[in-house]
């Protein structure tokens, strides 16, 4: 089927810049036919429903609007993790540890990439490929699923990323550490964690001006995922993040991430539960300042096994004229009986200019069921804040505790009380910057 | 302690007169309490004196140790050592009981120029005046006034002001939604706080409290004036008679 003729111009635009396919056959393979479904799905546009309240040319564009630089991040020091520095996208091997560790392997795409057969293969690109395809619904009846095609893109021209393959319980958490000297970077991670196994992800700082960052984390039987993300902070940043999970039975996925303003955050996260008594949530807290920023989650969870449960959980802190969006889904299977579904946006506006674009989307097909979901805007509460400043609290802290007291239902998501510190620590600091 | 001259007090966005001329001294070590009808002014002047938003100052003046009030910010009249006891204490989703207590006292001792506490002396401090007002460790970690009975949030502000050791304390109906018992156990922590370098401006609607809370000095409010000023004697005169008697002699 031909694409309009606005989607057909931007995607040949891209196409005409992406290099062939190459590398090891399993991975050209992947890329060539990733290539093709981008070809197929054609990029969006401000028009297609999972874009209208966002700005997609951020990242159709072929040049970055913005050039950003950050220093080295090291919030997650505390933790001891085994680290791993990307310097615009390039693993920085002198910076980084040894790709050791009990319980896990650790590769590189790019030397994976020369090999013709490697594990990953399992993995790349297959999240996103299920996520992309037209399959037939229970029933028979063909299901057509929301087009991702900016995830179809970094599969077929990731260069890099971390691969991990988990075979065991490992304790001390892989950081992805991330560092822009103003230019774009596009990754590509893979986590496969076998059954019964956990791993605790963590990413944190500015990888470039513009960036796409993706990750495919497929998570076995009674195994556990966790993931906590501190976005890099920069005013004009343009961060792609996308975040494609599929969950076995019992297994236990929790990722958080904290984003501080940017132009263009878009965060995807396409959950897929298809093990009985799987537990899924996501959760995220924005503090957004400025009327250039925007910030859009979009997250769509996918119950297609019973017993299961999912939160989503977000917030939104927003001032003179940032906006926030969130579009966020729970499709429940007919079989997926007794799913337990949770889905939360909140915003807090703290003046007139700054908006919250909310889109709850419920889609039932069982019948034993609960899901419930909610989204509030709301001032910051003047009741309160008397009450604290009456006590001798000074007015901006007072709205400091008021806006970490806001955010804090989000936090909780993540498991690890260590990590809940780490992120309260970083919410306060970046508050605290902004009273100056 | 308090010297409050001519009042006069508008709401902002109605335009409406509540305080009309208020004269009032409130000694050092004394507790003085206002006794008046529903509208008559008790909570505005308890608002107006702890910098609430939504009044304005038309006339007179408000001064706490000499020191003029009426132009300082809520936080700055909390360091100086002001305290309202809220009649309705509001709850804060988010904010722990004890972060919330610890913020506050620290906040206030670095105001003054004073050392903060320390975590440990903190703890040891709360601990033990929590106990004395049967307050337990679950309220002192659970979120500021939420899911708290009536009760318990009365219990709390008197917690506050125990923490808090301000020199002024206003208690606006604080024995509002309060039992028998309850009532016992907030006058029994107001009584332990009272000293000779402390005062107390006791706003009630009814004499029982003052059973517990034994006033110097009573005052009767009416249209934002204070029309009469006697012993413990003139609250039980209301208790018996009401108001009608005080207010016809007041308009006669």
């Amino acid at each position: 089927m031909a694409l309009p003729k606005e989607k057909q111009e931007v995607t040949d635009a891209m196409l005409s810049h992406l290099p062939e396919a190459t590398g090891g056959n399993w991975i050209k393979t992947a890329r060539s036919a990733a290539m093709d479904r981008l070809a197929s799905l054609g990029l969006p546009v401000k028009r297609d429903e999972y874009w209208k309240y966002g700005d997609p040319t951020h990242w159709t564009a072929v040049e970055p609007k913005f050039t950003t630089t950050s220093e080295a991040s090291q919030v997650f020091d505390g933790v001891e993790p085994l680290t791993l520095v990307f310097v615009d996208g390039v693993f920085d091997a002198d910076a980084s540890d040894a790709l050791a560790l009990d319980g896990a392997e650790i590769t590189l795409l790019s030397k994976a990439a020369q090999a013709d057969l490697h594990w990953s293969q399992s993995l790349y690109g297959v999240l996103e490929t299920r996520a992309n395809s037209v399959k037939p619904q229970d029933g028979g009846a063909l299901v057509r699923p929301v087009d991702r095609p900016f995830a179809a893109l970094n599969t077929a021209i990731a260069q890099e990323g971390v691969l991990i393959h988990v075979t065991g319980q490992v304790a001390r958490p892989i950081r992805i550490s991330y560092r822009s000297n103003g230019g774009q970077a596009l990754l590509h991670h893979a986590v496969k964690v076998d059954e019964g196994a956990s791993v605790t992800l963590l990413e944190e700082g500015l990888p470039a001006a513009r960036y796409d960052v993706m990750i495919e984390a497929d998570v076995a039987d009674e195994a556990e995922f966790h993931h906590v993300r501190m976005q890099g902070h920069a005013p004009q940043v343009q961060a792609m993040t996308q975040l494609y999970a599929r969950l076995g039975r019992e297994s236990t996925f929790k990722s958080f991430a904290l984003s501080v303003d940017g132009v263009a955050t878009r965060s995807d996260a396409i959950l897929e539960l298809t093990g009985d008594d799987a537990s899924a949530h996501v959760g995220g807290a924005v503090l957004g300042d400025g009327k250039d920023v925007h910030h859009d989650d979009t997250v769509f969870i996918t119950h297609d096994a019973v017993n299961c449960e999912s939160r989503q959980v977000f917030k939104k802190v927003l001032r003179n004229g940032a906006t926030g969006v969130f579009q966020g889904k729970i499709l429940v299977k007919e079989d997926a009986q007794k799913t337990d579904g949770y889905q939360i946006s909140q915003s807090l506006l703290l003046d007139d200019d700054s908006q919250f674009l909310a889109k709850p989307e419920l889609e039932i097909y069982a019948d034993d069921v609960a899901c419930s979901h909610g989204s509030t805007t709301g001032a910051m509460d003047e009741e309160g804040l008397f009450y604290l400043r009456a006590r001798g609290v000074p007015k901006g802290y007072a709205e400091d505790l008021m806006t970490i007291a806001f955010v804090a239902e989000a936090i909780d998501e993540i498991a690890d009380e260590a990590l809940q510190e780490v992120v309260l620590a970083q919410v306060e600091a970046a508050l605290a910057g902004r009273r100056g | 302690m308090l010297e409050i001259k001519n009042l006069h007090v508008e709401l902002e966005e109605e335009d409406k007169k509540i305080l009309n001329g208020l004269n009032l001294t409130v000694e050092a070590g004394k507790v003085h309490a206002i006794m008046g009808p529903n509208g008559s002014g008790k909570s505005t002047l308890s608002y107006v004196l702890s910098g609430r938003d939504g009044y304005e100052v038309t006339d007179g003046s408000a001064e706490l140790l000499g020191e003029d009030i009426l132009e300082m910010e809520p936080e700055e009249r909390a360091a100086a050592g002001l305290f309202l006891a809220f009649q309705y204490p509001v709850e804060i989703p988010g904010v722990g009981n004890m972060t919330f207590l610890r913020t506050a006292v620290n906040s206030q001792r670095k105001a003054r120029g004073e050392e903060e506490l320390s975590a440990a002396d903190f703890l040891k401090e709360v601990r033990a005046k929590a106990k004395s007002l049967k307050i337990d460790a679950d309220m002192l970690k659970r979120p500021v006034n939420v899911g708290f009975s009536g009760g318990e949030k009365k219990r709390n502000e008197i917690l506050q002001m125990a923490m808090l050791e301000p020199k002024m304390c206003i208690l606006d109906e604080t024995d509002s939604g309060l039992d028998v018992d309850a009532m016992k156990l907030v006058a029994d922590g107001v009584n332990a706080l009272r000293d000779e370098g402390r005062s107390f401006l006791v706003i009630t609607h009814y004499q029982r409290l003052l059973d517990h809370i034994k006033p110097d000095v009573v005052h009767i409010l009416y249209k934002g004036q204070i029309i009469k000023t006697g012993g413990p004697e003139l609250a039980l005169e209301v208790e018996n008679n009401g108001y009608a008697d005080l207010i016809a002699a007041e308009e006669a």
